[in-house]
């Protein structure tokens, strides 16, 4: 759905992009990982023509990215604000009709809006009368009022306390459901587990790592397992595997070893229950955050 | 364009809608209709208390007394100087003027009262003493009143302007009093609206509104709609204070002058009641002098410099808005922008006043960044068609530059956030590409 192409981003003596491709899907929930200042906010910035790119092209549905292209991209900023002294519904007409919807089309989608998050009775109070939490219910709103096609939040946890962020969360994957596509940029790995399919990581201005959460995962699958057992191993040195960490308390050893290459873990399995009592064996799999802290370590 | 149209409609209607922006274009010409009332007031009555005045003529030269005048009401006293000075020493309010028997040969005359004489009141009497003191010399050289009638001359000079279109009245005064009070005008409100372009932007940026609008219109579209939706404002205060002052202005005059036409039946014979109608009081002068200004011609041109020099500088102040966090931030960029303001306000009402013909006034009123101001100055003396033509063309021309250095910069420093920001890096933001 969204082609970036090899987009290079140069500041005065700064090179916040650098050759960056990535392809996002149709009705995927898309991770832009990186640490902070690594470019994501400069990427998104040019997704949504705010700022263009020096190199590289952006393709949306195939089309090159161009003015037509704002109604159909909603974008919610790391930075998040509204006019303090202006009347919600009134505010909220005006960044809709700025999407280019119609005053009538505006006023019927905010309606729905406003019900559905149960905020119908706010429509004349002003921006400043709100709490924060209020606000983001409707910075919210302002991001997916004229339906667009792809949406983008930008760390959109930031702030949010745990109910609104599950709301929100609820809400973002009833509008993918519904067909749109969702890029989230975030440094929250919790989130990305929970709700990505892909992810692309960027670090220091570079692409370094991109594709389905669960390819991703599978290779960084190191052969690493969790084992625990009663009993006593004898010998404990075997060619089938190396012992990474040991572990006992009362009767229960606990293992970390890496199964070297050749062998499974039914050999692992073979080898361990003529001697001793097996009560786990679990494969670790890396979380997206030890796979992002190792990214960014090298 | 539409969506331009959505913010200026979004910037004209939240500023109107306030209650400061009723206030203010209420209060103004009922300010202007304040003053110009008690004006009236104070020439119709000339004080409370108008001080009884005693005479003591021992010249005897004076016997025909003085008039009552507005400032002073005068009667004879039979008493001598010596009771007359204990007189004001018991009562205050009286007064008591001393015409010495020597007058004719140097003597001085002598006003005593607890409280000093206005000077209203001392230059009633010199004139009607050295009146009948000349009439008497003039006697007394043989010639009489109705001889000194005949000769005394009575030359007047009426300004006309004579154009093509032909000749009519002018009175150079009110039409240089508007010049300047345009001028003032237009100084003021580069300031109020540039400043509140200014705000408005830092308001943007620091709520972070700024990001969500920008990907929905370019930064360009926003810091224009921004500036006419202020512009526009601005050109609607004026209106209505000049509407508004305009209607209570004649509904004002309207009471007073009849007020003044029944003062004057219960004062004057009929025979001198039109002459005073149309000549008495500074109240008159004024409304004679305001119709005779050519209004057609300065209002269109103050509206059009107003204007120009509007979207020039609030541009400039534009750029400030984008580039810093804070209102405290702004004032080291404040300066190059306030200066030839300050500059030309003070070149207008020192140089340009005096010398409206000379080359400098000439290129003041010119170039793009003083023209605003010191075109209205020159305005009354007369500027030739040409050089207004050429200033208007040099100040739109003007606008469009710093309009295009200023979006430059705005659209790098709308985005910027908690960094401190000098001239060079300015400079940078302006030459980075889109």
């Amino acid at each position: 759905m969204l082609s970036i192409r090899n987009i290079v981003k140069q500041y005065a003596n700064h090179r916040a992009l650098d050759n960056v491709s990535i392809e996002i899907e149709q009705g995927s929930v898309f991770g832009l990982l990186g640490p902070n200042g690594a470019g994501k906010t400069s990427l998104i910035r040019i997704i949504n023509q705010i700022t263009a790119p020096d190199q590289g092209e952006i393709l949306l549905n195939g089309e090159k990215l161009n003015p037509s292209h704002i109604s159909k991209i909603g974008y919610l900023p790391e930075e998040r604000g509204l006019y303090k002294k202006m009347e919600i519904g009134e505010q909220m007409l005006y960044l809709a009709q700025l999407k280019g919807l119609s005053k009538t089309d505006a006023t019927a989608r905010i309606r729905y809006w406003f019900e559905k998050m149960g905020i119908q009775s706010w429509w004349n109070k002003k921006v400043e009368d709100l709490s924060k939490g209020m606000q983001q219910k409707v910075q919210f709103i302002a991001t997916v009022v004229h339906d667009p096609e792809l949406i983008i939040l930008d760390e959109p946890f930031s702030g949010f306390d745990p109910v609104n962020a599950q709301l929100i969360t609820n809400e973002i994957l009833e509008l993918n459901q519904k067909g749109a596509t969702i890029i989230f940029s975030t440094h929250r790995m919790e989130s990305v587990e929970q709700l990505c399919d892909s992810i692309a990581l960027i670090h220091k201005s570079k692409k370094i790592l991109d594709g389905k959460v669960k390819d991703i995962k599978n290779l960084y699958r190191n052969n690493t397992y969790r084992i625990a057992y009663s009993g006593i191993l004898n010998p404990v040195e075997t060619p089938l595997f190396n012992i990474n960490e040991e572990k006992k308390d009362e009767e229960v050893t606990h293992l970390t070893i890496q199964i070297n290459p050749g062998y499974s873990s039914n050999d692992v399995l073979k080898f361990l229950i003529p001697q001793v009592q097996v009560t786990e064996l679990t494969e670790i799999v890396p979380s997206m955050n030890d796979i992002f802290i190792q990214n960014v370590k090298n | 364009m539409n969506k331009i149209l959505l913010i200026i409609k979004r910037e004209y209607f939240s500023r109107v809608k306030k209650k400061s922006f009723l206030i203010m274009t209420f209060l103004v010409p009922m300010l202007i209709i304040g003053m110009y009332a008690l004006i009236f007031a104070l020439s119709m009555k000339g004080g409370d208390n108008i001080p009884a005045v005693e005479v003591i003529d021992d010249s005897g030269i004076f016997n025909k007394g003085l008039e009552n005048k507005k400032s002073a009401t005068f009667s004879k006293s039979e008493l001598t100087l010596a009771e007359a000075k204990q007189k004001v020493i018991k009562n205050e309010d009286a007064f008591v003027l001393y015409i010495p028997a020597d007058i004719a040969s140097g003597g001085t005359i002598e006003m005593f009262s607890q409280k000093k004489a206005g000077l209203s009141v001392i230059s009633t009497i010199e004139n009607q003493l050295n009146d009948q003191m000349r009439t008497k010399l003039l006697a007394d050289a043989g010639i009489d009143a109705l001889t000194l009638d005949k000769i005394k001359p009575k030359l007047s000079v009426v300004s006309k302007e004579l154009t093509l279109e032909g000749e009519k009245d002018s009175s150079s005064g009110a039409a240089m009093a508007v010049g300047f009070a345009a001028a003032i005008l237009i100084y003021m409100s580069l300031f109020i609206y540039g400043i509140q372009v200014m705000r408005g932007i830092i308001e943007e940026k620091t709520s972070r509104i700024v990001e969500v609008v920008i990907s929905s219109v370019k930064p360009f579209q926003l810091m224009m709609g921004k500036i006419i939706g202020i512009g526009l404002v601005g050109l609607t205060q004026f209106l209505l204070w000049i509407t508004l002052s305009i209607g209570l202005m004649t509904i004002a005059s309207q009471i007073i002058f009849k007020g003044k036409m029944d003062q004057i039946k219960s004062e004057m014979p009929m025979s001198k009641q039109a002459a005073a109608v149309n000549s008495d009081g500074p109240g008159m002068d004024i409304i004679k002098a305001v119709q005779t200004v050519n209004w057609p011609y300065i209002l269109p041109v103050f509206i059009i410099f107003f204007l120009g020099g509007y979207m020039l500088y609030s541009a400039l102040f534009a750029a400030v808005g984008s580039a810093v966090d804070s209102d405290t931030e702004t004032q080291q960029f404040m300066l190059p922008i306030t200066l030839p303001l300050l500059f030309t306000y003070i070149m207008s009402f020192s140089f340009i006043v005096n010398n409206p013909d000379s080359s400098l006034s000439f290129w003041l009123s010119i170039i793009p960044f003083t023209s605003p101001i010191a075109m209205m100055v020159r305005l009354p003396f007369g500027v030739p068609n040409w050089e207004l033509a050429l200033s208007i063309v040099l100040l739109i021309g003007g606008f469009i530059f710093t309009t295009w250095v200023a979006s430059r910069i705005y659209r790098v420093g709308i985005l910027m956030y908690g960094k401190k920001v000098s001239f060079a890096e300015l400079g940078k933001w302006f030459m980075y590409k889109e």
